[in-house]
Protein backbone atom coordinates (compact mmCIF):
# COMPACT_ATOMS: atom_id res chain seq x y z
CA UNK A 1 0.00 0.00 0.00
CA UNK A 2 1.33 3.59 -0.81
CA UNK A 3 -0.89 4.97 2.04
CA UNK A 4 2.77 5.94 4.04
CA UNK A 5 3.64 7.86 0.60
CA UNK A 6 3.16 11.87 2.08
CA UNK A 7 1.13 12.70 -1.29
CA UNK A 8 -1.58 9.87 -0.25
CA UNK A 9 -2.14 11.03 2.95
CA UNK A 10 -5.41 12.04 4.38
CA UNK A 11 -7.02 14.57 6.30
CA UNK A 12 -7.30 13.73 9.73
CA UNK A 13 -10.51 15.33 10.31
CA UNK A 14 -11.75 13.00 7.76
CA UNK A 15 -12.65 10.44 10.69
CA UNK A 16 -14.88 12.54 12.07
CA UNK A 17 -16.96 12.70 8.04
CA UNK A 18 -15.90 8.68 7.60
CA UNK A 19 -17.49 7.62 11.38
CA UNK A 20 -20.63 9.72 10.48
CA UNK A 21 -21.23 8.56 7.20
CA UNK A 22 -18.27 6.53 5.26
CA UNK A 23 -20.30 8.08 2.00
CA UNK A 24 -20.19 11.53 2.96
CA UNK A 25 -16.37 11.13 3.62
CA UNK A 26 -16.01 9.85 0.08
CA UNK A 27 -17.79 12.89 -1.32
CA UNK A 28 -15.71 14.91 0.80
CA UNK A 29 -12.35 13.50 0.47
CA UNK A 30 -12.55 11.59 -2.60
CA UNK A 31 -14.87 13.30 -4.92
CA UNK A 32 -13.88 16.88 -3.62
CA UNK A 33 -17.11 17.57 -3.65
CA UNK A 34 -18.90 19.80 -1.38
CA UNK A 35 -21.44 22.75 -1.37
CA UNK A 36 -19.35 24.32 1.30
CA UNK A 37 -15.36 24.15 0.96
CA UNK A 38 -15.10 21.98 4.11
CA UNK A 39 -11.48 22.74 4.16
CA UNK A 40 -12.08 26.44 4.01
CA UNK A 41 -14.81 26.30 7.11
CA UNK A 42 -12.65 23.96 8.95
CA UNK A 43 -9.62 26.44 8.37
CA UNK A 44 -11.71 29.18 9.63
CA UNK A 45 -12.49 27.27 12.35
CA UNK A 46 -9.44 26.52 13.66
CA UNK A 47 -8.38 30.12 12.72
CA UNK A 48 -10.54 31.75 14.51
CA UNK A 49 -9.87 29.35 17.71
CA UNK A 50 -6.09 30.05 17.40
CA UNK A 51 -5.91 33.63 16.27
CA UNK A 52 -2.17 34.02 16.99
CA UNK A 53 -0.58 30.63 15.61
CA UNK A 54 2.73 29.26 16.53
CA UNK A 55 3.22 31.72 19.77
CA UNK A 56 3.85 29.67 22.75
CA UNK A 57 2.11 30.81 26.16
CA UNK A 58 4.37 29.93 28.91
CA UNK A 59 3.04 28.98 32.08
CA UNK A 60 5.13 28.22 35.35
CA UNK A 61 4.53 24.40 34.31
CA UNK A 62 3.69 24.16 31.09
CA UNK A 63 3.61 25.67 27.56
CA UNK A 64 1.01 26.23 24.93
CA UNK A 65 1.44 25.75 21.14
CA UNK A 66 -2.15 27.09 19.15
CA UNK A 67 -2.39 25.11 15.59
CA UNK A 68 0.25 23.18 15.61
CA UNK A 69 0.50 21.05 12.23
CA UNK A 70 1.07 17.41 12.98
CA UNK A 71 1.14 13.90 10.68
CA UNK A 72 1.72 10.06 11.39
CA UNK A 73 3.21 8.26 8.61
CA UNK A 74 1.23 5.25 10.35
CA UNK A 75 -1.60 6.28 9.73
CA UNK A 76 -1.03 7.81 6.97
CA UNK A 77 -2.68 11.55 7.52
CA UNK A 78 -2.12 15.03 8.53
CA UNK A 79 -3.77 17.54 10.31
CA UNK A 80 -3.62 20.35 12.63
CA UNK A 81 -4.01 20.17 16.68
CA UNK A 82 -6.26 22.86 17.53
CA UNK A 83 -4.14 23.34 20.90
CA UNK A 84 -1.60 21.29 22.31
CA UNK A 85 -0.26 21.84 26.17
CA UNK A 86 2.97 20.51 26.82
CA UNK A 87 3.26 19.86 30.41
CA UNK A 88 6.35 19.41 32.74
CA UNK A 89 7.22 15.66 33.25
CA UNK A 90 10.22 14.09 34.00
CA UNK A 91 8.91 11.01 32.31
CA UNK A 92 8.37 13.21 29.20
CA UNK A 93 10.37 14.12 26.20
CA UNK A 94 13.03 17.33 26.32
CA UNK A 95 11.46 20.01 23.79
CA UNK A 96 13.98 21.85 21.63
CA UNK A 97 14.53 25.14 23.27
CA UNK A 98 14.05 24.49 26.65
CA UNK A 99 15.94 22.27 29.47
CA UNK A 100 12.91 20.69 30.89
CA UNK A 101 10.73 17.14 30.34
CA UNK A 102 7.47 17.44 28.39
CA UNK A 103 4.52 15.60 27.76
CA UNK A 104 2.04 16.86 24.84
CA UNK A 105 -1.53 16.88 25.62
CA UNK A 106 -3.47 17.47 22.81
CA UNK A 107 -7.10 19.80 23.16
CA UNK A 108 -9.54 19.77 20.72
CA UNK A 109 -12.25 22.42 20.23
CA UNK A 110 -15.53 21.53 19.28
CA UNK A 111 -18.73 23.32 18.80
CA UNK A 112 -21.64 21.89 20.36
CA UNK A 113 -22.00 19.68 23.38
CA UNK A 114 -20.73 16.03 24.16
CA UNK A 115 -21.89 13.68 21.28
CA UNK A 116 -23.58 10.32 21.75
CA UNK A 117 -21.01 8.52 19.41
CA UNK A 118 -17.18 8.31 19.70
CA UNK A 119 -15.98 10.49 16.68
CA UNK A 120 -14.97 13.43 18.81
CA UNK A 121 -12.86 10.62 20.38
CA UNK A 122 -11.46 8.80 18.11
CA UNK A 123 -10.06 12.19 16.29
CA UNK A 124 -8.02 13.10 19.41
CA UNK A 125 -6.60 9.73 19.65
CA UNK A 126 -5.82 9.92 16.05
CA UNK A 127 -4.09 12.93 17.15
CA UNK A 128 -2.34 11.49 20.13
CA UNK A 129 -1.01 9.15 17.52
CA UNK A 130 0.35 11.85 15.58
CA UNK A 131 1.75 13.68 18.19
CA UNK A 132 3.96 10.63 19.47
CA UNK A 133 5.29 9.50 16.54
CA UNK A 134 6.53 12.83 15.95
CA UNK A 135 8.23 13.72 19.22
CA UNK A 136 8.83 10.14 20.50
CA UNK A 137 7.01 10.02 23.63
CA UNK A 138 4.01 8.57 25.18
CA UNK A 139 0.25 10.22 25.10
CA UNK A 140 -1.92 8.67 27.82
CA UNK A 141 -5.22 11.38 27.50
CA UNK A 142 -6.29 14.78 25.75
CA UNK A 143 -9.16 16.62 25.99
CA UNK A 144 -12.22 18.37 24.06
CA UNK A 145 -13.51 21.19 24.96
CA UNK A 146 -16.77 21.89 24.14
CA UNK A 147 -18.33 25.32 23.67
CA UNK A 148 -21.92 24.67 24.60
CA UNK A 149 -20.84 23.58 28.21
CA UNK A 150 -18.08 25.33 28.74
CA UNK A 151 -16.10 22.20 30.09
CA UNK A 152 -13.30 20.44 28.91
CA UNK A 153 -13.78 16.48 28.82
CA UNK A 154 -10.39 14.42 29.54
CA UNK A 155 -10.06 11.74 27.49
CA UNK A 156 -8.07 8.74 27.97
CA UNK A 157 -5.79 7.86 25.45
CA UNK A 158 -6.67 3.51 25.63
CA UNK A 159 -5.59 1.00 23.60
CA UNK A 160 -8.65 -0.61 21.99
CA UNK A 161 -9.22 3.66 20.60
CA UNK A 162 -5.80 3.31 19.05
CA UNK A 163 -6.67 0.06 17.30
CA UNK A 164 -9.63 1.35 16.16
CA UNK A 165 -8.37 4.57 15.02
CA UNK A 166 -5.94 2.37 12.62
CA UNK A 167 -8.34 0.13 11.72
CA UNK A 168 -10.33 3.37 10.49
CA UNK A 169 -7.57 4.57 8.61
CA UNK A 170 -7.14 1.73 6.70
CA UNK A 171 -10.37 1.39 5.73
CA UNK A 172 -10.28 4.69 4.24
CA UNK A 173 -7.37 4.41 2.65
CA UNK A 174 -8.40 1.40 0.77
CA UNK A 175 -11.63 3.28 -0.65
CA UNK A 176 -9.60 6.44 -1.14
CA UNK A 177 -7.12 3.95 -3.37
CA UNK A 178 -9.78 2.97 -5.34
CA UNK A 179 -10.80 6.25 -5.45
CA UNK A 180 -14.59 4.44 -4.39
CA UNK A 181 -17.50 6.35 -3.09
CA UNK A 182 -20.06 3.59 -1.47
CA UNK A 183 -23.46 3.78 -1.43
CA UNK A 184 -24.46 3.21 2.28
CA UNK A 185 -27.97 2.95 4.02
CA UNK A 186 -29.19 6.28 4.28
CA UNK A 187 -30.98 7.23 7.75
CA UNK A 188 -32.20 9.79 10.03
CA UNK A 189 -28.69 11.23 10.47
CA UNK A 190 -28.97 12.45 6.70
CA UNK A 191 -31.13 14.78 8.09
CA UNK A 192 -28.23 16.41 9.45
CA UNK A 193 -26.04 15.70 6.34
CA UNK A 194 -24.29 18.82 4.90
CA UNK A 195 -24.01 17.18 1.69
CA UNK A 196 -27.75 16.01 1.58
CA UNK A 197 -28.22 18.12 -1.70
CA UNK A 198 -25.88 16.35 -3.64
CA UNK A 199 -26.18 12.45 -2.11
CA UNK A 200 -29.94 13.17 -2.16
CA UNK A 201 -30.50 10.28 -0.01
CA UNK A 202 -33.95 9.70 -0.82
CA UNK A 203 -32.62 8.49 -4.11
CA UNK A 204 -30.97 5.71 -2.78
CA UNK A 205 -33.78 3.43 -2.26
CA UNK A 206 -35.49 4.72 -5.19
CA UNK A 207 -36.98 2.00 -8.32
CA UNK A 208 -34.35 1.53 -10.39
CA UNK A 209 -34.18 3.47 -13.20
CA UNK A 210 -34.98 0.66 -16.05
CA UNK A 211 -38.15 -0.22 -14.06
CA UNK A 212 -39.12 3.62 -14.24
CA UNK A 213 -38.44 4.25 -17.69
CA UNK A 214 -40.24 0.95 -18.81
CA UNK A 215 -42.94 1.63 -16.59
CA UNK A 216 -43.36 5.43 -18.20
CA UNK A 217 -43.08 3.94 -21.83
CA UNK A 218 -45.67 1.80 -21.57
CA UNK A 219 -48.10 3.93 -20.17
CA UNK B 1 -32.35 20.46 -4.14
CA UNK B 2 -30.57 23.95 -5.24
CA UNK B 3 -31.79 26.96 -4.88
CA UNK B 4 -33.09 28.84 -8.31
CA UNK B 5 -32.06 32.39 -8.11
CA UNK B 6 -32.36 35.30 -10.30
CA UNK B 7 -30.90 35.76 -13.49
CA UNK B 8 -29.36 39.21 -14.54
CA UNK B 9 -30.28 39.96 -18.04
CA UNK B 10 -27.95 42.61 -19.28
CA UNK B 11 -29.57 43.85 -22.91
CA UNK B 12 -27.80 47.35 -23.80
CA UNK B 13 -24.80 46.56 -24.86
CA UNK B 14 -22.83 49.49 -24.10
CA UNK B 15 -22.57 49.27 -20.11
CA UNK B 16 -20.00 47.89 -18.09
CA UNK B 17 -20.22 45.95 -15.35
CA UNK B 18 -17.86 45.71 -11.94
CA UNK B 19 -17.43 44.50 -8.80
CA UNK B 20 -18.45 46.33 -5.26
CA UNK B 21 -18.10 44.25 -2.19
CA UNK B 22 -21.00 41.78 -2.64
CA UNK B 23 -22.65 43.53 -5.64
CA UNK B 24 -22.36 44.00 -9.21
CA UNK B 25 -22.61 47.88 -10.71
CA UNK B 26 -23.66 48.17 -13.74
CA UNK B 27 -22.01 51.50 -15.02
CA UNK B 28 -22.77 52.89 -18.44
CA UNK B 29 -20.85 55.89 -19.30
CA UNK B 30 -18.90 56.26 -16.16
CA UNK B 31 -22.60 56.69 -14.20
CA UNK B 32 -24.08 53.86 -11.89
CA UNK B 33 -27.24 52.76 -13.14
CA UNK B 34 -27.82 49.74 -11.35
CA UNK B 35 -26.63 47.44 -8.21
CA UNK B 36 -27.47 43.59 -7.56
CA UNK B 37 -26.38 41.64 -4.84
CA UNK B 38 -24.36 38.85 -5.59
CA UNK B 39 -25.69 36.52 -3.59
CA UNK B 40 -29.17 36.75 -5.19
CA UNK B 41 -28.30 35.87 -8.62
CA UNK B 42 -27.95 32.57 -10.31
CA UNK B 43 -26.73 33.75 -13.67
CA UNK B 44 -25.32 36.92 -15.71
CA UNK B 45 -26.58 37.14 -19.48
CA UNK B 46 -25.33 39.90 -21.29
CA UNK B 47 -26.01 40.74 -24.57
CA UNK B 48 -24.12 42.70 -26.81
CA UNK B 49 -20.75 43.67 -26.43
CA UNK B 50 -21.13 44.72 -22.69
CA UNK B 51 -17.88 44.52 -20.70
CA UNK B 52 -16.90 43.05 -17.68
CA UNK B 53 -14.06 43.43 -14.99
CA UNK B 54 -11.99 40.78 -14.28
CA UNK B 55 -12.49 40.95 -10.79
CA UNK B 56 -16.29 40.75 -11.35
CA UNK B 57 -15.76 37.60 -13.55
CA UNK B 58 -13.10 36.08 -11.01
CA UNK B 59 -16.11 36.85 -7.97
CA UNK B 60 -18.90 35.26 -10.45
CA UNK B 61 -16.32 32.04 -10.67
CA UNK B 62 -16.08 31.94 -6.89
CA UNK B 63 -19.53 31.58 -5.95
CA UNK B 64 -20.61 29.74 -9.32
CA UNK B 65 -22.53 32.25 -10.74
CA UNK B 66 -22.42 31.71 -14.77
CA UNK B 67 -21.41 34.63 -16.39
CA UNK B 68 -22.70 34.59 -20.31
CA UNK B 69 -21.78 36.65 -22.99
CA UNK B 70 -23.62 36.46 -26.30
CA UNK B 71 -23.80 38.03 -29.35
CA UNK B 72 -26.50 41.19 -29.29
CA UNK B 73 -28.89 38.31 -31.38
CA UNK B 74 -28.57 35.95 -28.51
CA UNK B 75 -25.42 33.54 -30.11
CA UNK B 76 -23.05 32.26 -27.52
CA UNK B 77 -19.38 33.76 -27.51
CA UNK B 78 -18.30 32.97 -24.17
CA UNK B 79 -18.80 31.74 -20.65
CA UNK B 80 -16.74 32.77 -17.45
CA UNK B 81 -15.71 29.17 -16.02
CA UNK B 82 -14.61 28.85 -12.75
CA UNK B 83 -11.86 26.28 -11.36
CA UNK B 84 -13.58 22.72 -11.66
CA UNK B 85 -14.45 20.74 -9.52
CA UNK B 86 -11.55 18.50 -8.31
CA UNK B 87 -13.32 15.86 -8.63
CA UNK B 88 -11.43 13.97 -11.31
CA UNK B 89 -12.77 10.62 -10.70
CA UNK B 90 -16.01 11.83 -12.25
CA UNK B 91 -14.43 12.96 -15.35
CA UNK B 92 -12.34 10.60 -16.32
CA UNK B 93 -15.53 8.17 -16.12
CA UNK B 94 -17.11 10.63 -18.45
CA UNK B 95 -13.86 10.68 -21.13
CA UNK B 96 -13.92 6.63 -20.54
CA UNK B 97 -17.40 6.03 -21.78
CA UNK B 98 -17.22 8.47 -24.35
CA UNK B 99 -14.25 7.34 -25.58
CA UNK B 100 -16.33 3.93 -25.63
CA UNK B 101 -18.74 3.95 -28.62
CA UNK B 102 -21.35 1.17 -27.09
CA UNK B 103 -20.97 2.58 -23.41
CA UNK B 104 -21.77 5.76 -24.95
CA UNK B 105 -25.06 3.95 -26.92
CA UNK B 106 -26.27 3.44 -23.80
CA UNK B 107 -26.79 6.71 -22.49
CA UNK B 108 -27.25 8.07 -25.55
CA UNK B 109 -30.34 6.21 -25.81
CA UNK B 110 -31.78 7.42 -22.98
CA UNK B 111 -31.32 11.07 -23.94
CA UNK B 112 -33.27 10.16 -27.15
CA UNK B 113 -35.86 8.13 -25.17
CA UNK B 114 -36.58 11.37 -23.74
CA UNK B 115 -36.98 13.49 -26.40
CA UNK B 116 -39.04 11.11 -28.37
CA UNK B 117 -41.12 10.46 -25.16
CA UNK B 118 -41.82 14.21 -24.48
CA UNK B 119 -42.61 15.03 -27.99
CA UNK B 120 -45.11 12.17 -28.40
CA UNK B 121 -46.81 13.69 -25.07
CA UNK B 122 -46.82 17.41 -26.26
CA UNK B 123 -48.55 16.06 -29.02
CA UNK B 124 -51.22 14.04 -27.30
CA UNK B 125 -51.68 16.57 -25.09
CA UNK B 126 -52.60 18.84 -27.73
CA UNK B 127 -55.00 16.68 -29.42
CA UNK B 128 -56.59 16.88 -25.83
CA UNK B 129 -56.98 20.52 -25.58
CA UNK B 130 -57.54 21.67 -29.17
CA UNK B 131 -59.61 18.45 -31.08
CA UNK B 132 -61.28 20.99 -32.84
CA UNK B 133 -58.46 23.29 -34.52
CA UNK B 134 -55.81 20.52 -34.99
CA UNK B 135 -56.24 17.28 -37.16
CA UNK B 136 -56.22 15.25 -34.71
CA UNK B 137 -56.08 11.60 -36.38
CA UNK B 138 -52.49 12.97 -37.57
CA UNK B 139 -51.41 13.88 -34.47
CA UNK B 140 -52.69 10.20 -33.30
CA UNK B 141 -50.61 8.83 -36.36
CA UNK B 142 -47.25 10.85 -35.53
CA UNK B 143 -48.05 9.69 -32.00
CA UNK B 144 -47.97 6.43 -32.85
CA UNK B 145 -45.19 6.58 -34.82
CA UNK B 146 -42.95 8.43 -31.72
CA UNK B 147 -44.37 5.21 -30.02
CA UNK B 148 -43.07 2.84 -32.64
CA UNK B 149 -39.61 4.27 -32.54
CA UNK B 150 -39.34 4.84 -28.48
CA UNK B 151 -39.86 1.06 -28.40
CA UNK B 152 -36.92 0.77 -31.20
CA UNK B 153 -34.43 3.38 -29.35
CA UNK B 154 -35.24 1.39 -26.03
CA UNK B 155 -33.33 -1.55 -27.39
CA UNK B 156 -30.47 -0.07 -29.40
CA UNK B 157 -27.13 -0.67 -28.85
CA UNK B 158 -25.65 1.53 -31.58
CA UNK B 159 -24.91 4.95 -31.82
CA UNK B 160 -25.47 5.34 -35.60
CA UNK B 161 -28.62 3.67 -35.27
CA UNK B 162 -30.02 5.63 -32.46
CA UNK B 163 -29.26 8.31 -34.65
CA UNK B 164 -31.34 7.17 -37.34
CA UNK B 165 -34.28 6.77 -35.28
CA UNK B 166 -33.82 10.44 -33.97
CA UNK B 167 -33.85 11.47 -37.32
CA UNK B 168 -37.35 9.77 -37.86
CA UNK B 169 -38.96 10.78 -35.15
CA UNK B 170 -37.28 14.41 -36.04
CA UNK B 171 -39.11 14.32 -39.25
CA UNK B 172 -42.52 13.06 -37.94
CA UNK B 173 -42.60 15.62 -35.32
CA UNK B 174 -41.98 18.07 -37.22
CA UNK B 175 -44.57 17.60 -39.70
CA UNK B 176 -47.47 18.47 -37.23
CA UNK B 177 -45.42 20.89 -35.37
CA UNK B 178 -46.87 23.77 -36.85
CA UNK B 179 -50.10 23.13 -36.41
CA UNK B 180 -49.84 23.78 -32.67
CA UNK B 181 -48.99 27.29 -33.58
CA UNK B 182 -52.85 28.34 -33.35
CA UNK B 183 -52.74 32.01 -32.91
CA UNK B 184 -51.50 34.69 -35.66
CA UNK B 185 -51.12 31.91 -38.13
CA UNK B 186 -50.36 34.73 -41.13
CA UNK B 187 -47.38 35.24 -38.96
CA UNK B 188 -46.16 32.94 -36.99
CA UNK B 189 -45.67 29.39 -38.97
CA UNK B 190 -43.33 26.43 -39.15
CA UNK B 191 -41.84 25.22 -42.02
CA UNK B 192 -38.94 23.94 -40.98
CA UNK B 193 -35.79 24.55 -38.80
CA UNK B 194 -33.17 27.35 -39.96
CA UNK B 195 -30.71 27.80 -37.98
CA UNK B 196 -27.95 30.24 -39.53
CA UNK B 197 -29.58 32.20 -40.08
CA UNK B 198 -33.23 32.13 -38.66
CA UNK B 199 -35.46 32.60 -41.55
CA UNK B 200 -39.14 33.34 -39.93
CA UNK B 201 -40.31 34.49 -36.39
CA UNK B 202 -40.19 30.97 -35.11
CA UNK B 203 -36.81 29.98 -35.75
CA UNK B 204 -35.82 33.20 -34.76
CA UNK B 205 -37.38 32.63 -31.39
CA UNK B 206 -35.94 28.42 -31.58
CA UNK B 207 -32.41 29.62 -32.02
CA UNK B 208 -32.79 32.63 -29.12
CA UNK B 209 -34.81 29.70 -27.05
CA UNK B 210 -32.02 27.02 -27.46
CA UNK B 211 -29.13 29.01 -26.89
CA UNK B 212 -30.12 30.37 -23.36
CA UNK B 213 -31.24 26.22 -22.44
CA UNK B 214 -28.07 25.36 -23.16
CA UNK B 215 -26.08 27.57 -21.15
CA UNK B 216 -28.32 26.60 -18.17
CA UNK B 217 -27.20 23.03 -19.15
CA UNK B 218 -23.58 23.71 -19.80
CA UNK B 219 -23.39 25.52 -16.38
CA UNK B 220 -25.47 23.28 -14.30
CA UNK B 221 -22.98 20.17 -15.82
CA UNK B 222 -20.20 22.01 -14.80
CA UNK B 223 -21.64 22.73 -11.47
CA UNK B 224 -21.80 19.05 -10.75
CA UNK B 225 -18.30 18.54 -11.91
CA UNK B 226 -18.74 17.37 -15.48
CA UNK B 227 -17.15 18.13 -18.49
CA UNK B 228 -19.83 20.20 -20.77
CA UNK B 229 -17.84 19.64 -23.80
CA UNK B 230 -17.57 15.61 -23.89
CA UNK B 231 -20.51 14.23 -24.89
CA UNK B 232 -22.02 10.89 -25.93
CA UNK B 233 -24.31 11.50 -28.44
CA UNK B 234 -22.90 13.82 -29.95
CA UNK B 235 -19.06 13.45 -30.46
CA UNK B 236 -16.35 16.11 -29.46
CA UNK B 237 -15.80 18.95 -32.03
CA UNK B 238 -13.85 21.65 -31.12
CA UNK B 239 -15.50 24.81 -29.24
CA UNK B 240 -19.06 22.55 -28.74
CA UNK B 241 -20.58 21.91 -25.53
CA UNK B 242 -21.73 18.49 -26.66
CA UNK B 243 -22.51 17.08 -23.58
CA UNK B 244 -24.86 20.06 -22.57
CA UNK B 245 -26.30 19.24 -26.68
CA UNK B 246 -26.93 15.80 -25.44
CA UNK B 247 -28.97 16.52 -22.09
CA UNK B 248 -30.42 19.64 -23.48
CA UNK B 249 -31.71 16.61 -26.44
CA UNK B 250 -34.94 15.97 -23.88
CA UNK B 251 -35.33 18.88 -23.15
CA UNK B 252 -35.82 20.36 -26.48
CA UNK B 253 -39.29 20.07 -26.92
CA UNK B 254 -41.46 20.27 -23.74
CA UNK B 255 -39.63 22.85 -22.48
CA UNK B 256 -38.08 25.34 -25.45
CA UNK B 257 -40.82 24.79 -28.02
CA UNK B 258 -43.79 24.61 -25.54
CA UNK B 259 -42.17 27.95 -24.53
CA UNK B 260 -42.04 29.51 -28.12
CA UNK B 261 -45.61 28.44 -28.52
CA UNK B 262 -47.24 29.85 -25.48
CA UNK B 263 -45.48 33.17 -26.31
CA UNK B 264 -47.69 32.77 -29.96
CA UNK B 265 -50.42 31.66 -28.83
CA UNK B 266 -51.19 33.86 -25.89
CA UNK B 267 -50.05 36.89 -28.21
CA UNK B 268 -47.24 37.94 -26.23
CA UNK B 269 -44.97 38.60 -29.35
CA UNK B 270 -46.87 39.48 -32.55
CA UNK B 271 -45.37 39.91 -35.75
CA UNK B 272 -43.87 43.88 -34.84
CA UNK B 273 -40.97 42.45 -32.83
CA UNK B 274 -39.36 40.65 -35.66
CA UNK B 275 -37.47 42.51 -38.65
CA UNK B 276 -36.29 40.98 -41.65
CA UNK B 277 -32.39 41.61 -42.84
CA UNK B 278 -31.61 42.03 -46.18
CA UNK B 279 -30.25 38.45 -46.11
CA UNK B 280 -33.39 37.26 -44.79
CA UNK B 281 -32.62 36.80 -41.31
CA UNK B 282 -35.08 37.23 -39.25
CA UNK B 283 -34.09 38.86 -35.79
CA UNK B 284 -36.02 40.17 -32.76
CA UNK B 285 -36.24 43.39 -31.70
CA UNK B 286 -34.40 44.52 -28.70
CA UNK B 287 -38.08 45.55 -26.75
CA UNK B 288 -39.14 41.59 -27.97
CA UNK B 289 -35.81 40.32 -26.75
CA UNK B 290 -36.52 42.19 -23.51
CA UNK B 291 -40.38 40.59 -23.32
CA UNK B 292 -38.92 37.37 -24.07
CA UNK B 293 -36.36 37.27 -21.27
CA UNK B 294 -38.58 38.19 -19.18
CA UNK B 295 -41.47 35.38 -19.85
CA UNK B 296 -38.55 33.45 -20.04
CA UNK B 297 -37.63 33.85 -16.32
CA UNK B 298 -40.77 33.66 -15.36
CA UNK B 299 -41.46 30.24 -16.99
CA UNK B 300 -38.07 29.33 -15.14
CA UNK B 301 -39.62 29.98 -11.97
CA UNK B 302 -43.12 27.66 -12.60
CA UNK B 303 -43.08 24.56 -10.65
CA UNK B 304 -43.37 20.86 -11.70
CA UNK B 305 -42.63 17.74 -9.93
CA UNK B 306 -39.92 15.75 -11.12
CA UNK B 307 -40.66 12.60 -12.28
CA UNK B 308 -38.40 10.40 -11.26
CA UNK B 309 -36.81 12.47 -8.52
CA UNK B 310 -40.59 12.92 -7.59
CA UNK B 311 -40.17 16.54 -5.90
CA UNK B 312 -41.39 19.75 -6.67
CA UNK B 313 -38.32 21.45 -8.24
CA UNK B 314 -39.20 24.84 -10.63
CA UNK B 315 -38.56 24.55 -14.44
CA UNK B 316 -35.23 26.11 -14.24
CA UNK B 317 -33.49 23.63 -12.15
CA UNK B 318 -34.35 20.68 -14.64
CA UNK B 319 -31.20 21.19 -15.89
CA UNK B 320 -28.97 20.53 -12.50
CA UNK B 321 -31.71 17.90 -11.97
CA UNK B 322 -30.65 16.15 -15.12
CA UNK B 323 -27.13 16.63 -14.38
CA UNK B 324 -26.97 15.65 -10.96
CA UNK B 325 -28.54 12.47 -12.20
CA UNK B 326 -26.44 12.19 -15.02
CA UNK B 327 -23.01 12.41 -12.58
CA UNK B 328 -24.66 10.13 -10.27
CA UNK B 329 -24.81 7.19 -12.71
CA UNK B 330 -21.44 8.16 -14.32
CA UNK B 331 -20.43 7.26 -10.74
CA UNK B 332 -22.47 3.94 -10.25
CA UNK B 333 -24.94 4.85 -8.10
CA UNK B 334 -27.72 4.60 -10.58
CA UNK B 335 -28.13 1.53 -13.10
CA UNK B 336 -28.95 3.78 -16.02
CA UNK B 337 -29.41 7.78 -16.70
CA UNK B 338 -33.10 8.48 -15.81
CA UNK B 339 -34.31 10.79 -18.76
CA UNK B 340 -36.63 14.04 -17.79
CA UNK B 341 -39.83 12.06 -18.99
CA UNK B 342 -42.69 14.30 -18.75
CA UNK B 343 -46.57 14.28 -19.63
S1 LIG C 1 -26.97 12.34 2.89
FE1 LIG C 1 -26.83 10.55 4.21
S2 LIG C 1 -25.93 8.94 2.94
FE2 LIG C 1 -25.58 10.87 1.91
S3 LIG C 1 -23.57 11.51 2.56
FE3 LIG C 1 -25.01 12.49 3.91
S4 LIG C 1 -25.22 11.13 5.62
FE4 LIG C 1 -24.26 9.96 3.99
Amino acid sequence: MTANSEENFLLLSGIQHFLFCKRQWALIHIEQQWEENVRTIEGQHIHQKADQPFIKETRTDKFIVRALPIKSKELGATGVCDVVEFKEDHNGVSIKGSSKKYIPVPIEYKRGKPKSDESDILQLVAQAICLEEMLLCEVRLGHIFYDQIKRRIEVPVNYSDRQKVREVFKEMHHYFYKRHTPRVKTGAFCKSCSLQNLCLPELMGKQAVSTYIERKISE
Amino acid sequence: MKKLLNTLFVTSPDVYLTLNGENIVVMKEKERIGRIPLHNLEAVYTFGYSGASPSLMGACAERSISLVFLTRNGRFLARVIGKSRGNVTLRKNQYRISEDENKSAEIARNFIVGKIYNNKWMLERATRDYPLRIDVQKFKDTSCHLSELLIQVRHTAKLDLLRGYEGQAAISYNEVFDQIILQQKEDFYFHRRSRRPPLDRVNAMLSFVYTLLSNDVAASLESVGLDAYVGFLHRDRPGRASLALDVMEELRGVYADRFVISLVNKKVVNKDDFFTKESGAVLMTDEARKKFLKHWQDRKQEKIKHPYIGEKISWGLVPYAQSMLLARYLRGDLDEYPPFLWK
